[in-house]
């Protein structure tokens, strides 16, 4: 078996134990990122071979000199391009930071450096996170490992393609709509995202501060669960982090899912859009977890699809907001013009793709004076609304189960020109986001040779539940040791034929 | 005719937007220290420069500060207040939007007692205070174009909005006084006006005298000292004035206050079409503001500027005398020193404010610049009571001590200044005195008793001012009687 075939757990515990040095695992990742990388196109900036093999040499001397192997010591780490790196630009995708350095690591890059983690480079995304299919990159499209005529999903699309393609052991991505799960479901590949507060937003740039959250992409649960290990926790650096400790997440991965009351929510299984080959796939998976010892039963959430309406109200405002920031004034892109005004505007015309301005703008809308208490106001009453019902239905049941995605992986540019068909991807995961719960996507099978997911969704703070049973679903399925055929990619040309 | 004499009468009403930068350590939202007159964007970090990714964190001294201020102005505090964003586009805005207060503000319907300088009290309602960051800077180079520095950007400031409660322009100025001693004597800022630590916005309308109904509302702005609050008032007050009187109206609008010259113009920035967009900062959680450490706070608050003037008062002192004193706070914590040395208050005050002010009026020098010390200055007056100085010696050495802080009991054994109240020795130099003088002498003798003064005078003279002035007056007649 080739070292990049290996998840991050095998990774880690081989290096741990001093079977393989840090430095071989790099070598080997690097040589497939740079095999596969042509193609796919997952990464904004790879790091150089130079710069990721220092990394994983300081992770070998550390070892040598006796210090305590951390739980991600040797694993190469993919970082979606919205989470700064001190000294390593972080361009959110945009022409806008094309080349901001920032002058810090974010708390979940200084947790990664910390417990042994190899950064091998920055991933594609839609522009600052804004998209559901990599496409809106300012740079260039992420390709599927699937199948690379189709999207890997987005936002974290190039996350989620560097870890099924075996480029990285394990990447980042943000979630503020289902940016984490979706492109997991998309990809194959375990997709975590973590309830609101459990891990620090600070150096993530913002898209939707409310919603956004820090999550990793793995090859299983056992990864995922390690990864949430380092990251999560209280970060004095940023004021919506929660106090609650962490839980024993690798622990968790023991528990086994007998005995669980799992809700199948019918609004996520029949929203519009939802297709029926997946749909299929999802209802196999909840058999499966019955046959495991779980209680599941289909339940209601009938304001979950009013998710979508609000979602795409909340989301807009804070950007609106959070990129008013970028103006040419101190870092970025500026764009000269007669007196400050014309250079703002010439800034951000310029500087900002049409996804990221359509927003802006629906975002500033809908906070105008005349207009918050018919949109703004009225889309978090919404959310309070779809908060409760989540409260409600978690006092019946201990998770919740849908399809991570209404359909599997679709072709590039299918969805560019209609916006509202692109939105409607996130139907069954924003609901996650506003209601601020763990929510997980797993592989469940594949239709047309292309991967669908689980979502399994938990009350706040119960990542460990959610971990519990996934696990047990995985080990008893298998559908994450499948392996995109990438020879394919190698060989084949842009049409795949 | 009669009709435009009845509305010559006009009243003016006036409410104040006040910001004051607290003085805390460091910054509202990050570590950075809170600095003036240092070199450009040296105390910034990512959080004030609005890096992407960065976070703001609520410094709860500022908080406490807040408080503070809002607790000597006899606010309500909000149990749970939040921030909010207030958005718009300046160079100097870091982030596109301040962090600030809307619709929740920390303190709300209290009130401020201001000593009205014809005397009496006018009592200014406080709309509300809200804790917010300041911004940066813009400089304008003629050769470099505009620059921008960030060592101001997130500085904790509070905005106190009082009611449209003043009536006047000398009213507005009395408030903004009396508003600077209690944030000065309540400890939560250096409200420097000249260093933008103070500053403040006006609302004024006129409105014709016994209405009701307020005038349309006029804004205005870029008032840089208390002198130009008052005038900018004056001025627009009488603006408004003559547009009613010629049959205008007055628009409502945002006006600038010239300086230079000396009239308000309006602004050309459209800073009423203006839409901020409010909405609460989902990077920061309501702030739940414990009742007891309100308390704690209240008992912690020290004595406010009404109840030092009433204190000094009740120890003999004029309103005016103890309204001076505790306009000057260093002034006024020298003399609650003198008094803890055990001066007389009436005697510390006089030197203070005559003597000593004069001083400094001359020099133009501060108090903390000198090296008077209330333990010198409680000497000096000791040396005075005892008679072992004459109130001229005094004043003689005085200079002195505020220059180099030298013991007044040194000052006066070194120089052999003490006052001569030996009788005998003090004989001895009238009887030369009235010698050197035989045409004054004849001059008594005839009856022209004035010449006593000129004697005595004499006297002082011959012995430097150290006789002793009740002594040498009745030596003097003594021995012009014999
Ligand atoms: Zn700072």
């Amino acid at each position: 078996m080739n070292l990049h075939e290996l998840t991050a757990h095998e990774v880690r515990n081989r290096v741990a134990r001093r079977e393989v040095s840090a430095e071989e695992v790099a070598r080997a990742f690097l040589e497939r990122r740079d095999a596969v990388e042509e193609r796919l196109q997952a990464f904004i900036t790879p790091l150089d071979a130079e710069a990721v093999l220092s990394q994983a040499r300081a992770v070998d001397e550390a070892l040598a000199r006796g210090e305590s192997a951390g739980l991600l010591c040797g694993v190469p780490v993919a970082v979606k391009d919205n989470i700064c790196t001190a000294g390593l630009r972080t361009t959110c995708a945009s022409r806008l930071l094309a080349d901001w350095v920032p002058p810090y690591d974010a708390t979940v890059v200084r947790r990664l450096r910390r417990a042994g983690a190899v950064i091998v480079g920055k991933t594609n995304m839609d522009e600052f996170a804004m998209g559901s299919s990599t496409e809106n990159s300012a740079f260039f499209p992420t390709r599927n490992p699937w199948d690379p005529r189709r999207v890997p999903g987005g936002s974290s699309g190039g996350s989620a393609a560097a870890v099924a393609a075996g480029a990285a052991a394990l990447a980042l991505g943000s979630d503020t709509g289902g940016s984490i799960r979706q492109p997991a479901a998309l990809c194959g590949v375990v997709g975590l995202k973590p309830t609101y507060g459990r891990v620090s937003r600070y150096g993530l740039v913002a898209f939707a501060s409310s919603l956004d959250q820090i999550g990793p992409l793995a090859r299983d649960v056992t990864d995922a669960a390690l990864a949430l290990a380092v990251i999560a926790g209280r970060d004095p650096l940023d004021a919506t982090s929660a106090p609650e400790p962490p839980g024993d997440y690798l622990a968790a991965l023991e528990r086994g899912v007998r005995g669980l009351r799992i809700g199948a929510p019918r609004e996520m299984f029949e929203a519009e859009g939802v297709d029926p080959a997946v749909r299929d796939l999802t209802v196999a998976a909840l058999e499966t977890l019955a046959e495991l010892g779980a209680a599941v039963e289909e339940c209601r959430l009938p304001t979950a699809t009013a998710g979508l309406d609000a979602y795409y109200i909340v989301a807009p405002a804070e950007a609106s907001s959070n990129l008013a920031r970028y103006d040419g004034v101190r870092y970025g892109l500026r764009v000269p013009g007669a007196d400050i005004v014309e250079m703002f505007e010439r800034t951000r015309g310029r500087g900002f793709g049409p996804e990221v301005r359509r927003r802006i703008m629906l975002g500033t809308f809908a906070l105008s004076a005349g207009y918050y208490d018919a949109y703004y106001r009225r889309a978090q009453q919404v959310r309070a609304r779809i908060r409760r019902e989540f409260e409600e239905a978690f006092e019946r049941f201990d998770l919740l189960a849908s399809p991570t995605s209404p359909t599997v992986a679709f072709p590039l540019g299918e969805r560019t020109a209609d916006p509202l068909a692109m939105y409607a991807s996130d139907i069954c995961t924003v609901t996650a986001n506003l209601a601020g719960i763990p929510a997980i996507s797993l592989p469940c099978g594949f239709e047309g040779g292309l991967p669908a997911g689980l979502q399994l969704m938990a009350p706040p703070f119960q990542e460990e539940r959610l971990l519990a049973a996934a696990a047990a679903y995985e080990r008893a399925t298998g559908w994450h040791r499948r392996r995109p055929p990438l020879g394919l990619i190698a060989s084949a040309g842009e049409g795949g034929a | 005719m009669s009709r435009t004499e009845a509305t010559t009468q006009f009243e003016t009403v006036i409410g104040l937007e006040v910001h004051v930068e607290l003085s805390t350590e460091t910054k509202m939202f990050c570590a950075c220290r809170v600095t003036f007159g240092e070199p450009p964007n040296t105390h910034v970090c990512p959080v004030c420069l609005g890096l992407p990714g960065a976070l703001p964190v609520p410094n709860r001294r500022a908080v406490e500060f807040a408080v503070r201020a809002a607790l000597a102005l006899h606010c309500e505090i909000a149990p749970v207040t939040k921030f909010d964003r207030k958005n718009y586009h300046y160079p100097d805005l870091p982030k596109g939007y301040q962090i600030s207060q809307y619709d929740r503000p920390l303190g709300t319907g209290g009130y401020l007692d201001v000593p009205l300088p014809e005397g009496g009290v006018r009592r200014v309602r406080i709309r509300r205070l809200h804790l917010e960051e300041d911004a940066g800077k813009s400089l304008h180079d003629p050769r470099l174009g505009t620059l921008v520095d960030l060592n101001r950007a997130g500085v904790p400031l509070i905005e106190i909005v009082s009611e449209p409660d003043l009536r006047s322009p000398e009213e507005a100025r009395a408030y903004l006084q009396e508003l600077r001693n209690v944030m000065l004597y309540a400890g939560v800022s250096d409200v420097k006006m000249e260093e933008g630590s103070l500053r403040c916005d006006a609302n004024i309308s006129i409105r014709p005298a016994g209405s009701r109904e307020f005038g349309a509302l006029v804004e205005i702005k870029n008032m840089n000292s208390f002198r130009s609050v008052k005038q900018a008032l004056e001025y627009e007050a009488e603006r408004q004035r003559a547009l009613v009187l010629s049959g205008e109206r007055v628009e409502r609008e945002t006006r600038h206050w010239n300086e230079r010259a000396g009239r308000t113009t309006p602004s050309r920035s459209k800073e009423e079409a203006h839409d901020y967009r409010y909405f609460p900062d989902p990077d920061l959680v309501p702030l739940r503001i414990d009742a007891e450490w309100v308390e704690s706070i209240r008992r912690s608050l020290p004595e406010l500027p009404a109840q030092r003037r009433a204190r000094y008062e009740g120890l003999g002192l004029s309103a005016y005398d103890a309204a001076v004193l505790v306009d000057e706070r260093p002034l006024a914590d020298f003399f609650d020193a003198c008094l803890a040395l055990g001066a007389d208050a009436k005697q510390a005050a006089n030197w203070l404010m005559v003597e000593l002010q004069g001083l400094l009026n001359e020099k133009g020098r501060e108090l903390s610049a000198t090296r008077l010390t209330p333990e010198g200055l409680v000497a000096l007056l000791r040396l005075i009571e005892e008679g072992t100085i004459t109130g001229r010696i005094a004043k003689e050495i005085f200079p002195e001590m505020v220059e180099s802080g030298a013991d007044p009991r040194s000052l006066v054994e070194a120089r052999g200044l003490s006052q001569i109240a030996d009788r005998e020795e003090l004989l001895r130099v009238v009887r030369e005195v009235l010698a050197q003088h035989p045409a004054a002498v004849e001059d008594y003798r005839k009856g022209k008793t004035n010449a006593l003064g000129f004697l005595v005078g004499q006297v002082m003279k011959a012995t430097r001012g150290r006789a002793n002035p009740g002594l040498a007056n009745e030596l003097v007649r003594r021995v012009l009687e014999e």
